[in-house]
């Protein structure tokens, strides 16, 4: 292992699977975000989170338009942007099971977003000190932007658990549904443990006690209750990470893929 | 009939670059200060227009009146030696 | 426009002797290009005109979001879909600018959005047109757009401090959403023979709907004389939709794309296009609620505004907790 930012062509096929994984995390929620645009509660909120959304997809495009590049290093071509978000199979997705799942109400999308955001800025923070000058850079811009979307989602948790009787209702029933899906993200495989070892990917496992920390915190203020860690999805090896997704992943990628699919020989 | 959930409205002022004032530039609802400043930088910056924000509730705001424009504006309107263009200097006098 | 046919609450123009020595006092400030700010004294059908036209406006902007927000989860391109979230995100705020303007006039933005749910004012009747296809999405940007544009420029200079500026703000803004519906279709007219046919097809429904947009003939428009002396209409319907047409025609060509108008040619001794006769009874029955979309972009937002009160009404529950909070610790 160099520290120059090129791998052997053997870590070049794991850097590739992660560079997927951190894209499709980031493309699925803002496509899942994408779908509220229009429908806000209020329209500063509606603005607000479109913001979000677009550094998602701003981020996704980064770390998609990176695989590419390492993609050439080990097939007789890489493929681009469009080409890796439109024309992969749902098995072929490396996002997290929880960014995939629906909107449902304010509650659940705010949850979903507020557990995603936390773990996302220690990820990417562990990331600025890559050994892939690439993703260190990256994660870098990353991260400013990430930072913001933490402060947003844990102030909206805190406003809405500790709000009205309802809505600290929904917020406690929507942080206990998407518990499940919390546990995947701080669970190595193969391939992540190969590459957290180099230098070059973060170890999520070490990550798992700051998040807790923080998420905790956050839910402490919104005087809601910790969920109990029960069975993990994803977390036991087969998870979104290793393309074994929930139903919802396939409907949401038939909708965003259904153009270029349709015309395959179109540029758009 | 209202539903009475309306957050209050608050006034934005942005101050685009270092060395000027911040500058009113519109305003918003949100319900609380804090949600006023986040909102703003999402409404009011999303083209690099600021680097820093000030809210006030627009009801803390206060006003001078229309009627009483032309008693509090009109006095400065004679008072032409307060500009430098009253005094003519001499070409040849520099730096004044 | 986004403010089709506006109520002035005249039935004809009074003429200067008629008014009363206060509105023409007014209408002299106006005459001399002073603009009117919130807490000036003005006739009251000035105010409700203006809130009536300034909310029509707010109201089209969001309204206006739900049908390019059709197809954000459907963009061909990631980058396409960041610049179509950008700019619907952009009409959100256009949106907000506006009612913020027309709140300085004494009127809640709740009662502004309550009123637009019960069908007591109405937004662009465009917006009651489905996007079918994605060179809709570049349609709207280059036809919908471009006419928004054209009836914006001059309202930078209207009579009314906070709708001029809002417009400024919005004009800044607008420029890039016409340019990105153009570009869609460039990129769809350059490419294969089923996406230029997209494109013309999209051309074959949209042009005449934007047409409408500009509002009924001027010799019908009986509030159009009031709001141009008040200097809150600075052109006329038809002068509007002749420059729009004027503008856009060697556009269409440039794209190779065909205009739905048998009866479109240049006139050379006006200076202008002649172009064929408006289907205006289409036009009055969208507005009355008969286009193909009233219903669906109406329930969609009625939809999301209810469903999000329980938001709205938590965030205030919870800003009033801490602040009885800080004056107990004090």
């Amino acid at each position: 292992m160099t520290t120059t930012g090129r791998c052997a062509p053997a870590t070049d096929a794991l850097v590739f699977d992660y560079l997927l994984r951190l894209a499709d995390s980031d493309i699925v929620l803002a496509q899942r975000l994408g779908e509220w645009v229009g429908k806000g509660p209020v329209l500063e909120e509606d603005i607000a989170q479109t913001n979000v959304g677009l550094d998602l997809l701003g981020q996704g495009r980064l770390w998609l338009a990176y695989a590419g590049e390492v993609e050439a290093r080990i097939a007789p071509r890489g493929r681009d942007e469009n080409e890796l978000a439109f024309l992969r199979d749902g098995s072929e997705y490396r996002n997290l099971l929880l960014v995939e799942q629906p909107n449902g109400s304010y509650a659940d999308t705010l949850a979903r977003q507020f557990l995603y955001d936390h773990w996302h800025l220690l990820a990417l923070d562990a990331l600025t000190c890559s050994r892939d000058e690439r993703i260190a850079a990256i994660a870098a811009k990353a991260v400013k932007e990430v930072r913001y979307h933490v402060e947003r989602s844990s102030g909206w948790i805190v406003r809405l658990g500790d709000g009205t009787e309802q809505s600290h209702e929904r917020m406690q029933r929507a942080i206990d549904a998407l518990w499940m899906y919390t546990g995947e993200m701080f669970a190595a495989d193969a391939t992540e443990e190969a590459l957290a070892a180099a230098g070059i990917a973060a170890g999520v496992t070490l990550l798992r006690e700051p998040w807790r920390k923080a998420v905790g915190g956050v839910l402490a203020d919104a005087t809601l209750a910790l969920p109990a860690d029960g069975w993990m999805q994803g977390a036991h090896g087969r998870g979104g990470r290793q393309g074994a997704h929930s139903e919802h992943l396939g409907h949401l990628l038939a909708v965003m893929q259904s153009l270029p699919r349709s015309m395959p020989d179109a540029r758009w | 009939m209202s539903t009475g959930t309306e957050w209050p409205l608050w006034e934005v002022f942005i101050r685009s670059q270092h060395g000027l004032a911040h500058k009113h530039v519109g305003s918003l609802h949100a319900p609380d200060a804090a949600m006023a400043i986040r909102n703003a930088r999402d409404v009011y910056t999303r083209r690099n227009e600021g680097v820093s924000i000030w809210v006030a509730r627009s009801a803390d705001l206060h006003a001078s009146s229309p009627d009483e424009r032309d008693a509090l504006f009109d006095p400065a309107g004679d008072k032409v030696y307060r500009h430098p263009t009253f005094f003519p200097m001499p070409d040849e006098v520099k730096h004044l | 426009m986004y403010a089709q046919m506006v109520d002035t609450g005249q039935s004809r123009l009074a003429g200067l002797a008629e008014l009363s020595p206060e509105e023409r006092a007014f209408q002299s400030r106006i005459d001399a290009d002073v603009k009117i700010e919130p807490r000036d004294d003005m006739p009251e059908a000035y105010r409700r005109t203006l809130i009536r036209q300034i909310q029509q406006h707010a109201h089209s902007e969001v309204v206006g979001m739900l049908p390019e927000g059709n197809w954000i989860t459907r963009a061909p391109s990631l980058q396409r879909k960041a610049t179509l979230m950008a700019k619907v995100q952009d009409e959100a705020g256009h949106g907000l600018y506006l009612y913020c303007a027309a709140e300085t006039l004494g009127v809640s933005r709740d009662r502004m959005i309550e009123d637009l749910h019960a069908g007591k004012v109405r937004y662009s009747s465009i917006f009651n047109y489905p996007t079918l296809t994605w060179a809709d999405i570049g349609t709207i940007g280059w036809l919908v757009d471009g006419a928004a544009i054209m009836n914006q420029i001059p309202l930078c200079r209207c009579s009314f401090g906070p709708y001029a500026r809002a417009m400024i703000r919005v004009c800044k803004e607008e420029s890039f959403h016409q340019r990105q519906g153009f570009d869609i279709l460039m990129t769809l007219c350059r490419g294969t023979a089923a996406q230029k046919a997209m494109a013309q097809d999209a051309l074959d429904r949209w042009w005449w709907p934007s047409l409408m947009m500009f509002g009924p003939p001027d010799a019908e428009s009986v509030h159009s004389a009031q709001s141009a002396r008040w200097k809150i209409k600075l052109l006329s319907n038809d002068e509007l939709r002749q420059r729009f047409v004027d503008q856009t025609v060697p556009q269409a060509d440039y794209l190779g794309l065909t205009m739905p108008d048998p009866e479109l040619r240049w006139n050379d001794a006006r200076g202008h296009y002649d172009f064929g006769e408006i289907d205006w009874q289409e036009f009055h029955e969208v507005l009355k609620g008969h286009g193909p979309c009233n219903h669906d972009r109406m329930a969609t937002r009625i939809k999301a505004w209810e469903d999000g009160a329980w938001v709205r009404e938590a965030a205030l529950a919870h800003a009033a907790k801490r602040a009885a909070r800080q004056r107990e610790a004090a």
